[in-house]
């Protein structure tokens, strides 16, 4: 008797708690970090009074998962880190057309051309480095230059992340597969310090671990803006480099979602002015609409187009390619 | 030999209760889940992929730095325990028993909580750096790794080593002294033979464990399987590279039981049981200056240094409303799903147990063995395979809280076992036979008769295993639901991310929980 009062009472308080956890009006699959998601998630929330249940994880892993589960998925929205895995979903015919209206207001390099994914925000590749231990003649013309043996152990990168999958895929595009794997093998032999994601990269820099990092640009600001001593500071390589390329965040609605409407709304609302202000002045982003105040721990995004190469952000979609060049690499 | 187990009952051709061979049945075949789908999953592959896969180079790379991971962790951990059960064992020693329970105590910081310590001693933020002004680099890769898995590990060795030396006979060393054999002989001719099977077997837990760790190998970012699997699930998905590394690591397991099997058995073969008068203790002397810096640094690196860490930490956790809150919703999240599965798994545990204490056969023991592969597998294959299941076959259960719970049962059920089949065996069959000849049937019997008094056992599992899933990382970490998180997971994302201060209280719930778990044990081994 006790035991069935017990396992009644269990029931209802899983019952209860799982209830809480999954009743969500939307679903967002978000290759992004939960540090610079779940504050404007929330944000959304109290304006719309929707729930929306985020499943964190990386742009790789999900932009795969959601090939995996197909028309079953149970996700509304994918966030992803970078261009190629927006691309690869969208090729893969899994992307629902976004209305018009959402995006006519921003310039041409931030919408996909088939119109189903948006870019959220804006990003440049960088090169970290720590202040104590690198002087600053040292930085490279080229990312290419990283093989040489004077970087021997001193170069971290994230393998997994996807915005650094997303640069080997545009290095594919500028420089050809071979030269490409030449570079991951060069590097691989160079004895890359291999961390998880960008975060954990700067900080390697800052803990002794490695003296240089590829990683995005919005990750060191917010060190530096906790602390202005933390040592580490970035920099590009030269202009029309592939290591400076500019990438964007993106969003897409899945066609297979039953939300769609609500889905459109946190579409929409990412695109918004106060969004588009948190992803400058909090997240260290560029914003992909004019109206927001720029961030003054930003470089001027005039100059970091000037040092961009010229890429089609929709011609990244090849994920497949890069994670197999990656493999061969011994990268993965 | 499951004679010597089988109670003093007349073996009438009593038929088994179907009603509770089902449910066993039903158990033992749900464990050939997981196995059957990860070479369903391995074999999607056609046969050139396959074979480009197996002999990857990296396969090797891979076997190579888990053997190096398994054989530092054995070495540390001998090293952190043998010396220290010989002292508490055999030296005169003010205060025995509470250094003996403050060996055990380790047992209640999981690997990942020692890796997180480990990690905030160096770096820019780090202990060092900030209380000492002293920079340092992060402690990481493979001696992070080794650290982090021996200070957890090492009190199961300690443990045997201790109960060993015990039951060693005094008669034997005493008359190898007066046969004139001096110190060194006597423990390397005597003692240490003696105590080998209780050091194998502590080794073949710790290199189990060190094969199927996740936690502390992926934040110390060392390339061991597991993680090099949890990369490929996560990071490169190629889901079918991950299920054959799955299996790789399933057959190193398998090999190392095999290899305890084969060196242990036979040894045992040749050790009587003892139940001779203890070995009179000596006086260390001047070799205090050795043993006491030595016991000293065992309790300081690892008691000492995760509680100064974590308070370190602690005192520097953001100031921020919600935190509390969020603390208990996600200690409630892992409870609400923790208590489902110890339930559930007690459940279960008690018709395998009955059956095969008194229903002894070729099936009842092929049920109760079959609930090892649960435990055996290593967490992560395990949950990856779950995930091909509900993927493939049950998509109803697909990210749903369902999935985790059974994922937990069937990694646990052999705990919840333990004392559930003691209870049986302890129960007096007499009064059962009592019940069969007033002419009830053996579910009666079951139900009204040896169903009450297994109240105790049966509390004992529910907790174990309560306690185990409340602390658990990687099945967690790939079946939570969207939107769910428990304890070990915020810690662990946490800290991956660099946050320490943020994981810091997740950190000291979990703390607290595992230290109930090992004054359970303490109580245990105090009442054996």
């Amino acid at each position: 008797m006790l035991k069935k009062k017990w396992a009644a009472s269990i029931a209802l308080a899983t019952a209860m708690f799982g209830g809480a956890a999954m009743a969500a009006d939307i679903t967002l699959y978000s290759g992004r970090g939960e540090s610079f998601v779940q504050p404007i998630i929330e944000q959304f929330e109290r304006d719309t009074g929707l729930k929306v249940n985020v499943r964190y994880g990386g742009t790789p892993e999900l932009a795969l998962l959601i090939q995996e589960e197909g028309r079953r998925s149970p996700a509304d929205l994918f966030w992803g880190q970078d261009a190629g895995a927006m691309g690869a979903l969208a090729n893969a015919g899994l992307l629902a057309t976004l209305p018009e209206s959402l995006y006519n207001e921003l310039p041409d390099i931030y919408t996909s051309e088939t119109g189903q994914w948006v870019a959220t925000s804006g990003r440049a590749r960088v090169i970290a480095y720590s202040t104590t231990r690198v002087d600053e003649a040292e930085i490279p013309e080229s990312v290419f230059d990283l093989v040489r043996p004077e970087f021997k152990g001193r170069v971290a990168m994230p393998p997994t992340n996807g915005s650094f999958q997303s640069f080997v895929t545009a290095m594919r595009v500028m420089h050809g597969d071979e030269r490409t794997l030449e570079w991951l093998k060069g590097m691989a032999a160079n004895d890359i310090v291999t961390f998880r994601n960008n975060t954990t990269a700067v900080q390697g820099i800052a803990d002794g671990e490695a003296d240089f990092a590829l990683v995005n640009n919005y990750y060191l600001p917010r060190f530096v803006s906790a602390d202005a001593d933390y040592p580490v500071a970035q920099t590009f390589f030269a202009a029309g480099d592939v290591g400076n390329l500019v990438n964007v965040a993106g969003i897409a609605v899945l066609n297979s979602s039953r939300n769609q409407e609500n889905a459109q709304k946190l579409v929409g609302f990412l695109l918004q002015p106060s969004a588009q202000q948190y992803f400058t002045q909090e997240a260290n982003e560029y914003s992909v609409t004019p109206s927001a105040v720029s961030n003054p721990l930003l470089t001027d995004v005039n100059l970091v187009l000037e040092r961009a190469p010229q890429m089609d952000l929709d011609t990244l979609a090849d994920l497949e390619g890069t994670l197999r060049l990656m493999r061969e690499a011994g990268l993965l | 030999m499951t004679l010597a187990m089988a109670p003093p009952l007349p073996v009438k051709s009593r038929r088994i209760p179907w009603l509770l061979l089902i449910p066993a049945v039903l158990v033992a075949l749900s464990m050939l889940i997981p196995v059957v789908y990860l070479f369903l999953r391995a074999f999607q592959a056609d046969v050139d992929q396959a074979l480009a896969l197996v002999f990857r180079s990296r396969n090797l790379d891979l076997l190579f730095n888990t053997l190096k991971l398994a054989a530092g962790v054995l070495a540390v951990a001998t090293f952190l325990a043998l010396p220290l059960a010989w002292i508490v064992t055999r030296v005169r020693l003010v205060g025995q028993g509470f250094w003996t329970t403050l060996a055990i105590v380790p047992l209640a910081i999981p690997g990942y909580v020692m890796a997180y310590s480990l990690l905030s001693i160096g770096g820019h933020y780090g202990f060092m750096s900030r209380v000492f002004g002293i920079s340092m680099s992060n402690i990481q890769g493979y001696w992070g790794a080794v650290w982090a898995l021996a200070l957890y590990t090492f009190p199961y060795l300690f443990l045997n080593i201790r109960s060993a030396l015990q039951g060693l006979d005094a008669s034997l060393e005493e008359s190898a002294q007066s046969l004139g054999y001096g110190r060194f002989d006597i423990a390397t001719k005597i003692v240490i033979p003696q105590i080998l099977p209780a050091l194998m077997a502590g080794f073949l837990v710790i290199g189990l464990y060190v094969l199927g760790d996740f936690g502390a190998v992926a934040l110390m970012r060392y390339d061991a399987f597991s993680y090099a699997i949890y990369n490929q699930y996560a990071g490169a998905y190629d889901r079918i590279y991950a299920a054959w590394l799955s299996l790789m690591l399933l057959a190193l397991a398998l090999a190392f039981v095999l290899i305890d099997v084969l060196l242990v058995r036979r040894r045992l073969s040749s050790v009587g049981s003892s139940s001779g008068r203890q070995v009179s203790k000596v006086s260390l002397g001047r070799y205090w200056l050795i043993a006491g810096p030595y016991m000293a640094f065992v309790y300081l690196a690892s008691i000492a240094l995760p509680a100064a860490m974590l308070l370190y930490w602690m005192l520097q956790v953001p100031v921020e409303a919600g935190l509390l809150t969020r603390v208990s919703m996600t200690f409630l999240n892992s409870a609400g799903a923790a208590l489902p599965a110890a339930l559930l798994a007690a459940t279960l545990a008690i018709p395998i147990c009955y059956l095969s204490v008194r229903y002894p056969s070729r099936l009842t023991a092929l049920i109760e063995r079959s609930t090892y592969i649960g435990y055996s597998l290593p967490p992560l294959t395990l949950a990856l395979a779950m995930v091909f299941f509900a993927l493939q076959t049950a998509f109803f259960f697909y990210q749903t809280l369902g999935l985790l719970i059974v994922a937990w049962t069937m990694a646990t059920l052999v705990l919840a076992m333990g004392p559930i089949r003691s209870a049986i065996m302890q129960a007096r069959p007499n009064i059962e036979e009592a019940s069969y000849s007033l002419g009830y049937s053996g579910l009666q019997t079951f139900r009204f008769v040896l169903f009450p008094r297994l109240r105790r056992g049966t509390v004992a599992g529910i907790v174990l295993v309560f306690l185990f899933c409340m602390k658990e990382l990687p099945i967690t970490f790939l079946l939570s639901p969207t939107g769910f998180s428990t304890l070990a997971v915020s810690v662990f994302s946490r800290t991956a991310e660099g946050q320490m201060a943020e994981a810091a209280p997740f950190a000291v719930a979990i703390l607290l929980f595992s230290s109930l778990s090992v004054g359970m044990m303490l109580r245990q081994e105090k009442s054996q």
